[in-house]
C-alpha cells in the first residue's frame, strides 16, 4: 500500500490533478438535486463515449467507399465474429442517445435550469442537441444502403431551393455533380472526424459550466431567480443543506448509466442491427425511401406543406426555431423556476410531445403515397361485386387496372392518398363522379386522356353502387325537377 | 520606465507575430478554400453534362415509356453502383422523344411509371405526373425533369450529368425541355 501510495504522489507532483479532482467530487450540491430526475445529463455523456468506442470498433472494418460499404456492412453483419452485435451497439446507441438528450433538454426546460446564470450552458447544449442529430443523419449515410441514398436526394433537394447559393450548396454536400464516391467520404468525415471533434469541445464546456457554476437547485414554487440576488442565495443554500457530490449525488447517475447500457445491449441482442437494406443502385426504382425513426416527423411534415409555401417554410422555419431556442435564456433569464408556476413552459412541451409523436406516427404509415402494387395486390371486397351489373363489373375492373386502388381504399384496403370510397355515391352525383374521374382536381389527376367513354362510363356505374343498404344515393336536385316536369 | 517600456516592446513583437501569423494563415487559407469549394469551381473547366447514349431506338418503342440506364460521364474508380443513372424514356410517336429525370420533383425520390394509367407516381410523398411529365398532383411544384436529347445513327443519346433538383438550376433545364 505504501508503495502504491508513492507512486501516485510521483504522478500527482508531476500532473497536479488530484486536488483539483478532489474539489470535484467533495463540491456540495443541493440536497434535492440528488434525485432521479438529475440523471439524463451523465446518461447522455456515458451514450456518447459509448458511441465513439462502437465506433471505433466499426471504423476497423467498415470501407468509407461507395462501391465497397454497402459489402463492408454485410461482412460485418454475417462474416465478423460479433460484428453485427457492435453494428447493432452502435445503431441502439444512436436511438437512445437522441432520446435521452431529448429527454434531458425537455428536464432542464421544465426545472428552469436555462435561467440566470446559466444561459450559457443552455445555449451549448441547443448546440450538442444539433450535433446529436447531424451524428444520426451523417451516421444513416454511412449505412450506405438504398434509404441512405435517396435520403441524400431529399437533402439535395432541400439544399437546392435556397436562393441563389441553392446549386453551389448542392455540390458542396454531394461533393460533385451526383449522390456518388465523393458524397460519402464526405460524410464519413463529418460523421468520424467534424462532428465528434464539435461534440468532445461543446460537452467539454458543458460540463465545465455544470461544475463552475453548480447544478440546478430543485424549483421550488415562489423561490424567484433575481440576477442580483441568484448566486448569492445558490451559494447560501449549499452551504447550508448541501451535500458531497460524491457519493451522495453520483450514484444515482453511475446506476442509471449502467441501467442505459444494458438497456441498449439488450436492444440489440433482441432486436438486431439496423440494416443495411437494398444496394445503393439508383437504378432499382422499386424502393420506398423512408429515413430513420427521429426524422420520420420532418418526413411527415414535407407531405403536407403546400407547394408554394414549401421553400419559404423549408428553409426558415428551422431557423427560427432554433433562434428562439438560443434566446429563450434571454426574454426568460429571470423569475420562476418552478413548472407550477410555468403553465405556457408545460404547455409548449405537450403540444410540442403531441405533434412529433403525431407526425412520427403519421410518417411511418405514409398514409399519403400511393400504395405502389394495391392495384395488383389488394381486391374489391366481395360485398361490393355481389349482384352487379356486367357494366358495374366491368366498372370494377376499371377500377382495378386504372390504378385507383392505389389512392382510393375500399373496405379499408389500399391507398390513402384520395378519400376512402366506400360510400361516394353518397357524396356525389352521377355527373360529380364523371366530372372528377375525367377533369381530376382537389388533388387527384384528371383521367379524361387516358379513358375511353366506355370505361368512364362503366367505372362511374360502380362506384354509383358504393352507398349503405339503407341510404339512397346522392342526385342532382335539378335532374330530379326536369324528370318530374316532362311527366 | 524601463520595464513599462520594455513591456511595451514585447508586447509590440508579440503583435507584430500575431500580424505576421494572419498573413500565413490568409496565405493558407486560399488554397484549402478553394480545394473545398471545388465541387463548386470544377465544372467551369471541364462540365458536368456531356452527350451520352441510351443505346439503339429500337429499345423504346413507339407510343410507350420505358426505363433506361447510364453511367455517369464524371466517374470515379469508387462510385460503383452510385455512377449508374435511371431515366424514363418516352416514345411519343416514334419521332418525338422525351427523357425523364427519374427524380420527383418535389424531393428527388425515384418516380415510378404505371402505363395502365399513364401516370408516374413518387413512392415518398405522393406526387403524381401524366405521362408528357407535367405535374398531375401530389407536393411537386412543377413537372418531371427532362434531359436534352438527340438522334445519331439510330442511337437516343441525353445531355446529362448532374442531379436535377428543384432549385433554379433545375428550372433552367425546364426551359430545355422544348429543346428536345
Amino acid at each position: 500500500m505504501r508503495l502504491m501510495g508513492r507512486v501516485g504522489e510521483w504522478f500527482d507532483q508531476r500532473l497536479q490533478l488530484g486536488r483539483p479532482i478532489r474539489d470535484v467530487m467533495q463540491h456540495p450540491v443541493p440536497r434535492e438535486t440528488a434525485s432521479w430526475w438529475y440523471v439524463f445529463g451523465s446518461a447522455a455523456l456515458t451514450i456518447f463515449l459509448f458511441q465513439v468506442v462502437t465506433g471505433i470498433l466499426l471504423a476497423l472494418v467498415y470501407v468509407p467507399s461507395a462501391g465497397e460499404a454497402w459489402n463492408s456492412l454485410q461482412t460485418l453483419n454475417h462474416q465478423i465474429t460479433l460484428g453485427w452485435f457492435i453494428r447493432a451497439l452502435h445503431g441502439w446507441g444512436s436511438n437512445f442517445m437522441l432520446a435521452i438528450v431529448i429527454i434531458h433538454m425537455v428536464q432542464v426546460f421544465l426545472f428552469g435550469a436555462f435561467k440566470f446564470p446559466r444561459e450559457l450552458t443552455w445555449i451549448f447544449g441547443i448546440f450538442l442537441l444539433l450535433l446529436t442529430f447531424g451524428m444520426a443523419f451523417t451516421g444513416q449515410v454511412l449505412r450506405f444502403d438504398q434509404d441512405a441514398y435517396w435520403g441524400l436526394g431529399i437533402g439535395a433537394s432541400i439544399s437546392s431551393r435556397v436562393p441563389i447559393l441553392g446549386p453551389a450548396l448542392v455540390k458542396l454536400l454531394l461533393g460533385g455533380p451526383i449522390i456518388a464516391g465523393a458524397t460519402l467520404s464526405r460524410f464519413f468525415a463529418l460523421h468520424v472526424f467534424v462532428i465528434p471533434g464539435l461534440l468532445i469541445g461543446f460537452v467539454g464546456l458543458h460540463v465545465l459550466m455544470v461544475l463552475k457554476l453548480g447544478v440546478n437547485e430543485w424549483p421550488m414554487p415562489g423561490r424567484i431567480v433575481r440576477r442580483a440576488t441568484y448566486v448569492r442565495e445558490y451559494h447560501e443554500l449549499t452551504a447550508k443543506e448541501g451535500v458531497p457530490f460524491v457519493p451522495n449525488a453520483i450514484w444515482k447517475d453511475i446506476v442509471f448509466s449502467g441501467f442505459i447500457l444494458l438497456a441498449i445491449a439488450a436492444c440489440a441482442v433482441l432486436l438486431g442491427p439496423f440494416g443495411p437494406g437494398g444496394q445503393p443502385d439508383p437504378t432499382i426504382i422499386q424502393t420506398a425511401p423512408k429515413p430513420d425513426s427521429f426524422f420520420l416527423w420532418i418526413y411527415a411534415v414535407l407531405s403536407f406543406l403546400a407547394p408554394s409555401a414549401e421553400t419559404p417554410i423549408l428553409l426558415i422555419a428551422p431557423l427560427i426555431g432554433i433562434v428562439v431556442l438560443l434566446l429563450l435564456p434571454f426574454f426568460a433569464g429571470e423569475g420562476e423556476k418552478s413548472w407550477k408556476r410555468r403553465p405556457i413552459a408545460v404547455l409548449v412541451i405537450l403540444v410540442a410531445a403531441v405533434s412529433l409523436g403525431t407526425l412520427t406516427h403519421l410518417g411511418q404509415h405514409t398514409p399519403w403515397s400511393p400504395v405502389m402494387d394495391a392495384w395488383s395486390g389488394e381486391p374489391i371486397p366481395s360485398e361490393y361485386l355481389k349482384n352487379r351489373t356486367p357494366l358495374e363489373h366491368q366498372g370494377a375492373l376499371v377500377f382495378q387496372s386504372k390504378q385507383c386502388h392505389n389512392c382510393h381504399s375500399l373496405g379499408g384496403e389500399g391507398g390513402k392518398r384520395g378519400p376512402e370510397l366506400d360510400q361516394v355515391a353518397v357524396r356525389l352525383t352521377p355527373d360529380q363522379l364523371v366530372r372528377q374521374v375525367i377533369q381530376g382536381g382537389g388533388n387527384m389527376p384528371a383521367y379524361g386522356k387516358n379513358l375511353s367513354p366506355a370505361e368512364t362510363t362503366a367505372l362511374v356505374k360502380f362506384l354509383e353502387t358504393l352507398h349503405p343498404a339503407g341510404q339512397a344515393p346522392a342526385q342532382d336536385a335539378s335532374r330530379a325537377i326536369a324528370e318530374t316536369d316532362q311527366h | 520606465m524601463t520595464s513599462s517600456n520594455d513591456v511595451t516592446r514585447r508586447g509590440f513583437l508579440a503583435k507584430v507575430a500575431l500580424v505576421f501569423n494572419g498573413f500565413v494563415g490568409v496565405a493558407l487559407a486560399v488554397p484549402i478554400f478553394r480545394y473545398l469549394a471545388s465541387p463548386v469551381t470544377r465544372e467551369r473547366n471541364v462540365g458536368n453534362n456531356s452527350w451520352l447514349t441510351l443505346g439503339p431506338l429500337d429499345k423504346f418503342p413507339a407510343g410507350e415509356t420505358r426505363l433506361a440506364t447510364y453511367r455517369n460521364p464524371m466517374v470515379n474508380a469508387w462510385d460503383g453502383e452510385t455512377a449508374d443513372i435511371a431515366c424514363w424514356v418516352r416514345n411519343v410517336d416514334g419521332k418525338k422523344f422525351q427523357v425523364f429525370a427519374i427524380n420527383c420533383a418535389h424531393l428527388g425520390c425515384p418516380v415510378r411509371w404505371f402505363p395502365q394509367s399513364s401516370l408516374f407516381m413518387c413512392p415518398c410523398h405522393g406526387g403524381a405526373y401524366y405521362q408528357d411529365g407535367s405535374r398531375a398532383s401530389g407536393p411537386p411544384e412543377r413537372g418531371l425533369f427532362e434531359y436534352p436529347y438527340k438522334i445519331e445513327r439510330a442511337n437516343l443519346l441525353i445531355h446529362a450529368g448532374e442531379l436535377p433538383t428543384p432549385g433554379p438550376s433545375a428550372s433552367k433545364s425546364k426551359g430545355c425541355s422544348s429543346c428536345g
